[in-house]
């Protein structure tokens, strides 16, 4: 495979995260999309996505995570889901589950759907309405949740923790057991869009994590074999950053449902940057030359103390929205490193955002 | 639970596991949920060997009976084919490619 750009060495992507809609009944408090929507009308239609598909399959995209937004608000996820596994991409659905049943579930199997991810706002309704702002959401996810094993596919739970849940990182790992799901994921969450905005409601303790972090520890050994458990650290009381996106423009593009095409979810949240979009350019020439995914790639762009830094490859200089949303300027190095200057800042916040107070929630809305 | 993978077992790929080859990169994979396996020349005809006959809607055959197949198809100790079989296995079942 070749690309047209200057860049050398550069390797195709792996994974398409293919937002569909921002449409979705609920209203989470720690959404990662952004404050500024995309309404309906102005969505991708059928015949652009599959040619997003197309094009990405081509590009050496190997999996499609179709998410939103709540993806099955699209009438054409089916066909979606059927051109994506026709041109060789495996395809994972990201969702709330709540506009699922076992018929549609049976649809999307049969168009070829492997893996079906449902978020959990919790283990306790009551608690998960406080956080979704939607009536009756966990019966329904959970009846859901059955479905997909008893359809064959494999099922992740995904427990968004934050502080009402973080006492119940157990409950939802029995869950997950429960409902044989094959993964888990334990997301802190991260605070970016509507989450940032609500970083006071929700932030934990240092002590309610430190508990979470022991617990699951202790699990580990006992669900080696049985349940994959993917546990995000949460990066306000960490020393180092994580690769975010696995680094800038490395092994991932969203493309958003207006259709623009992001080195990472988040990144409309940088100033100054353009995104350029699969309606304008083919997407191979978007990963290789534009302008958004050149900004920080590699390390050419590293400041101090990143530049003569020995994990400048490991880590790619850390999250580059939460670059902006702490110091001020996403080009700093990622300010969960403690070798940032601003690193300071981390405690700061978390002594201030972090608590068990109940502060009130802004919930998700396309108008603020 | 991947404590002692024997010969008696049987392993199948995971619900949501499929044996691919990458048509850009050229090599073959384990696609799972949100993770990819590439496999070395040895992993994939170990995973071929395992999970052949289910492909064709049969039960999965032994653990036991894919290491003769191996041992034949790669000329080598059968006790040697069998330490590496197992170990191979054991680590899949532990990241979630197979099942037993």
């Amino acid at each position: 495979m070749t690309f047209c750009g200057a860049t050398t060495g550069l390797e195709p992507p792996l994974a398409l995260l293919a937002e569909l809609t921002h449409r979705c009944p609920l209203r989470c408090a720690y959404c990662s999309n952004p404050l500024a929507l995309d309404p309906a009308s102005r969505e991708l239609d059928t015949a652009a996505w599959c040619r997003v598909l197309d094009e990405a399959a081509d590009l050496g995209i190997i999996q499609v995570h179709f998410s939103g937004g709540e993806p099955t608000a699209r009438k054409d996820l089916e066909a979606l889901i059927a051109h994506a596994t026709g041109v060789g991409l495996y395809a994972n659905l990201i969702t709330s589950a709540v506009l699922l049943d076992r018929a549609r579930l049976e649809r999307l199997r049969d168009a070829g759907l492997q893996h079906v991810q449902i978020g959990f706002q919790d283990t306790q309704p009551a608690k998960a309405e406080l956080i979704s702002g939607f009536p009756g959401g966990q019966p329904k996810k959970l009846e859901v949740a059955r479905a997909v094993t008893d359809a064959g596919m494999a099922l992740t739970v995904n427990a968004i923790v934050q502080r009402h849940n973080i006492d119940r990182v157990d409950d939802f790992i029995d869950m997950a057991l429960e409902l044989k799901a094959g993964r888990i994921e334990i997301a802190n969450v991260q605070y970016y869009g509507w989450a940032l905005k609500n970083r006071a409601a929700l932030m934990p303790t240092r002590d309610q994590l430190i508990r979470m972090d022991e617990r699951v520890r202790s699990r580990l050994p006992e669900l080696k074999g049985r349940l994959v458990v993917d546990y995000v650290v949460p990066d306000y009381y960490a020393k180092r950053p994580k690769a975010c996106m696995g680094g800038w423009g490395r092994k991932f593009l969203n493309v958003t449902p207006s259709g623009s095409v992001l080195p990472c979810h988040a990144a409309e949240t940088i100033p100054g940057m353009s995104f350029d979009r699969v309606t304008e350019r083919p997407l191979a020439d978007i990963w290789a030359n534009s302008a958004a995914f050149q900004r920080y790639r590699g390390t050419d762009w590293m400041p101090q103390p990143c530049r003569s830094c020995d994990q400048k490859e490991i880590d790619w200089g850390g999250c580059r929205c939460q670059a902006l949303a702490l110091t001020g300027s996403a080009d700093n190095t990622d300010p969960v490193c403690d070798l940032s200057e601003h690193h300071g800042l981390l405690a700061e916040i978390a002594a201030e955002d972090g608590g068990t107070a109940e502060v009130p929630i802004t919930y998700r809305s396309f108008s603020l | 639970m991947t404590d002692g993978v024997t010969e008696e077992d049987r392993v199948r790929l995971a619900p949501g596991v499929m044996l691919r080859q990458d048509r850009v990169r050229g090599h073959w994979q384990l696609l799972g949920p949100e993770r990819v396996l590439i496999l070395d020349e040895v992993a994939l005809e170990v995973v071929r060997a395992v999970t052949t006959q289910a492909q064709t809607g049969q039960p999965p055959v032994t653990v036991g009976v894919a290491v003769g197949v191996l041992a034949a198809q790669f000329d080598a100790p059968r006790d040697e084919i069998a330490a590496d079989v197992l170990e191979v296995l054991g680590d899949m079942i532990t990241k979630g490619f197979l099942t037993r």
